[in-house]
């Protein structure tokens, strides 16, 4: 699925020179379950950009299924993500003047779905998330889990190949957070998703097969055949 | 009893109706009743009902009078103390040329006018004004320095303020202020209207001590400072509307680029979502529109709430008028001179010359157009801040937007 060949990131911060990313080389596989670990700033954001498009890498290449995302426009890079990528983000970034269905219905806008079959889609993926009683509801309205699992529910609502979070559990206590993280495996396990997920948390990253390590913009890979969930290929679960 | 002009022998009057061009002239003297608590001397207050009378400094004792006596109103202030004034101006009139000088500027709205017998009659005729402040009707006796007079009509002045507030004959003014055969003021009639400005520089060159005005001096003085103060009030009006035109861009501005820089995560969530940069542009415009009305909307409000702050304080601004320009000045100035009869020509205009005061209201207007104005520069200021928003946010990367505040 993903091919990273000498991925490097620099940041200009006035003359400062910073390197977020200094030559990353990775493999993910279709379907695989990547956990994201490291000391704060070691570039695990940075990385997960790379992966999703958000951003190009000042040198080298991020293949996605073959197309390399570091020599697409903007504009074919919006499609991508519009497409192929779904987003998790630690602070849930949902827009606070919609309702829990408005904001699941965005991912759906820029694919040009009808509205009637954006509401009707946007319920679903509430109701897959445990919230199917609170598409009314407005973010503040709501608790940060839920808020969470609204995001997932925008994430996921255009049955994107990959799920990228960065931080998912990072703003939820620890009742939330298993929650939360067993919803993301379920998911990953129901819908054969390409899953990379950043996290600060070692009992999550225990769970995790594979685990990515990254160091001042250096990565190490570990695999972990013991890990929870093992392997995970949708359809094949027991 | 104050003369409150330097006076002329009324031969004068003679020598300006020999003038060529003059149609017929006419003496006229003012004076000022002024009634003060016995300390001060006589004339050393002059005090015209709160306004300068003629050109202060040139009069008789101008100017060092009483201290304090700078003030308006009816009461002068000195050393410490508070004296009760109560003056009035007064006019004698030529009576037996009734067709010329200042009453004939007022119309007569109760009793009769002088008739041209009463040379030395003890009548008086009062001015509207002054009749309502004094509560006088007809009939009514009115005492100046221990004299009677029975006021026989009352006048009102066609437009200001009325040259005097008594009018009384001209033999009787002199006799009371002690000045006979003195006049402080000649109304000049022209033959002919297209030769006033030669009668003008005729009687300037050939009758000394005397400065003439022309109702048409007069009347551009006062339109002058009617223009004057009438600008004043209307610059304020505009200003006050420029002010509510830039409350409302800047309200509409502000807000917009408020939104934009709180909602930087919003775009870059719904970019990282995959929204396409136009999309992402017509929402902030779409948004900004909607803020610029609201801008307009407050703007005026804004306008408006100061627009009523000022009328309601209502300053009111004064315009001083004709007090140095006037008829009446201190060095025995000819009294305007009328256009001839038949020509319809300016009314012996010298009456306003007193020194008269129109008041002008302070309005501010904030007219529908402003209103109309601030609508659509709220909408083009909304609308510019939308744009750069826009432009911001399209030109946002979505990691960057995304990185904000985490
Ligand atoms: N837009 C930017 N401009 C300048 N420097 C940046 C920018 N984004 C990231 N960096 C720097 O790049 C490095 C890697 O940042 P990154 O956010 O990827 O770290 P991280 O591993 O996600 O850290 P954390 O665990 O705190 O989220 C850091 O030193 C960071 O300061
Ligand atoms: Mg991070």
């Amino acid at each position: 699925m993903y091919e990273l060949i000498g991925v490097t990131k620099q940041y200009r911060r006035g003359q400062e020179r910073v390197d977020a990313l200094a030559g990353i080389d990775l493999k993910i596989a279709q379907g695989d379950r990547l956990v994201i670990q490291g000391p704060t700033g070691g570039g695990k954001s940075t990385l997960l950009q790379m992966l999703g498009g958000l951003d190009r890498p000042t040198a080298g290449s991020v293949f996605l299924d073959g197309t390399d995302l570091a020599g697409l426009s903007e504009g074919r890079l919006t499609a991508i993500r519009s497409r192929y990528i779904g987003f998790v983000f630690q602070s849930f970034n949902l827009i606070p003047t919609l309702t829990a269905q408005e904001n699941v219905e965005t991912a759906l806008v820029p694919l040009g779905v009808k509205a009637a079959e954006r509401r009707r889609r946007a319920a679903e993926a509430l109701e897959s998330v445990g919230l199917g009683e609170r598409l009314g509801h407005l973010p503040s309205e709501l608790s940060g889990g839920q808020q969470q699992r609204v995001a997932i529910a925008r994430a996921l609502v255009k049955r994107p190949q990959v799920l990228l979070a960065d931080e998912p559990t990072g703003n939820l206590d620890e009742t939330t957070r298993d929650e939360i993280a067993d919803l993301l495996e379920g998911l990953w396990r129901e819908r054969g998703l390409t899953f990379v997920m950043v996290t600060h948390d070692s009992s999550l990253a225990r769970r995790a097969p594979r685990l990515a390590t990254l160091r001042k913009g250096r990565v190490t890979v570990t695999e972990n055949p013991k890990a929870a969930g093992t392997p995970a290929p949708a359809g094949k679960e027991g | 009893m104050v003369q409150g002009f330097q006076t002329l022998a009324d031969s004068t009057v003679a020598t300006v109706a020999k003038q060529s061009g003059v149609d017929r002239a006419v003496g006229g003297l003012s004076l000022v009743d002024l009634k003060i608590d016995g300390e001060f001397r006589r004339g050393e207050i002059q005090r015209g009902e709160g306004r300068t009378q003629g050109q202060g400094g040139q009069g008789q004792g101008f100017g060092q009078g009483g201290p304090g006596g700078g003030g308006s109103g009816d009461t002068v202030t000195g050393g410490g103390a508070s004296f009760g004034v109560d003056s009035f101006t007064l006019y004698g009139t030529d009576v037996t040329v009734p067709d010329l000088g200042p009453l004939t500027t007022s119309t007569l709205t109760g009793g009769r006018t002088f008739r041209t017998t009463e040379t030395d009659a003890a009548v008086v005729v009062v001015d509207s004004a002054y009749a309502q402040q004094k509560d006088l009707a007809v009939g009514d006796e009115l005492t100046v320095k221990d004299v009677k007079f029975e006021v026989i009509g009352i006048a009102t002045a066609d437009s200001g303020q009325a040259a005097a507030q008594v009018y009384l004959p001209l033999k009787r003014a002199q006799t009371l202020s002690g000045s006979a055969g003195k006049v402080t003021t000649v109304y000049v009639r022209a033959t002919d209207s297209t030769k006033i400005d030669a009668v003008k520089t005729a009687i300037q060159k050939n009758v000394s001590g005397t400065t003439v005005t022309t109702s048409a001096d007069l009347s551009q003085t006062v339109s002058g400072s009617l223009d004057t103060a009438a600008g004043l009030a209307s610059s304020v009006g505009r200003w006050l509307s420029y002010a509510v035109l830039l409350a409302a861009v800047l309200v509409a501005g502000l807000l917009t680029s408020a939104a934009v820089s709180r909602r930087v995560r919003e775009f870059g969530t719904l970019k990282a979502l995959g929204w396409k940069s136009g999309r992402v542009t017509r929402q902030v415009v779409g948004e900004a529109l909607v803020n610029g009305v609201i801008g307009g909307v407050l703007g005026i409000a804004v306008g408006l709430a100061g627009a009523y702050a000022v009328t309601a304080v209502s300053p009111t601004l004064t315009a001083e008028l004709g007090a140095s320009t006037g008829g009446f000045t201190g060095r025995g100035g000819m009294g305007g001179m009328g256009g001839g009869a038949g020509f319809g020509g300016g009314p012996g205009a010298a009456r306003t010359a007193a020194g008269r005061s129109v008041d002008i209201a302070l309005t501010a207007p904030v007219s529908l157009t402003t209103v109309g104005l601030a609508v659509l520069l709220a909408l083009v200021g909304g609308l510019v801040a939308g744009a750069f928003g826009a432009w911001r946010a399209s030109r946002l990367r979505p990691a960057d937007a995304l990185r904000r505040v985490e």
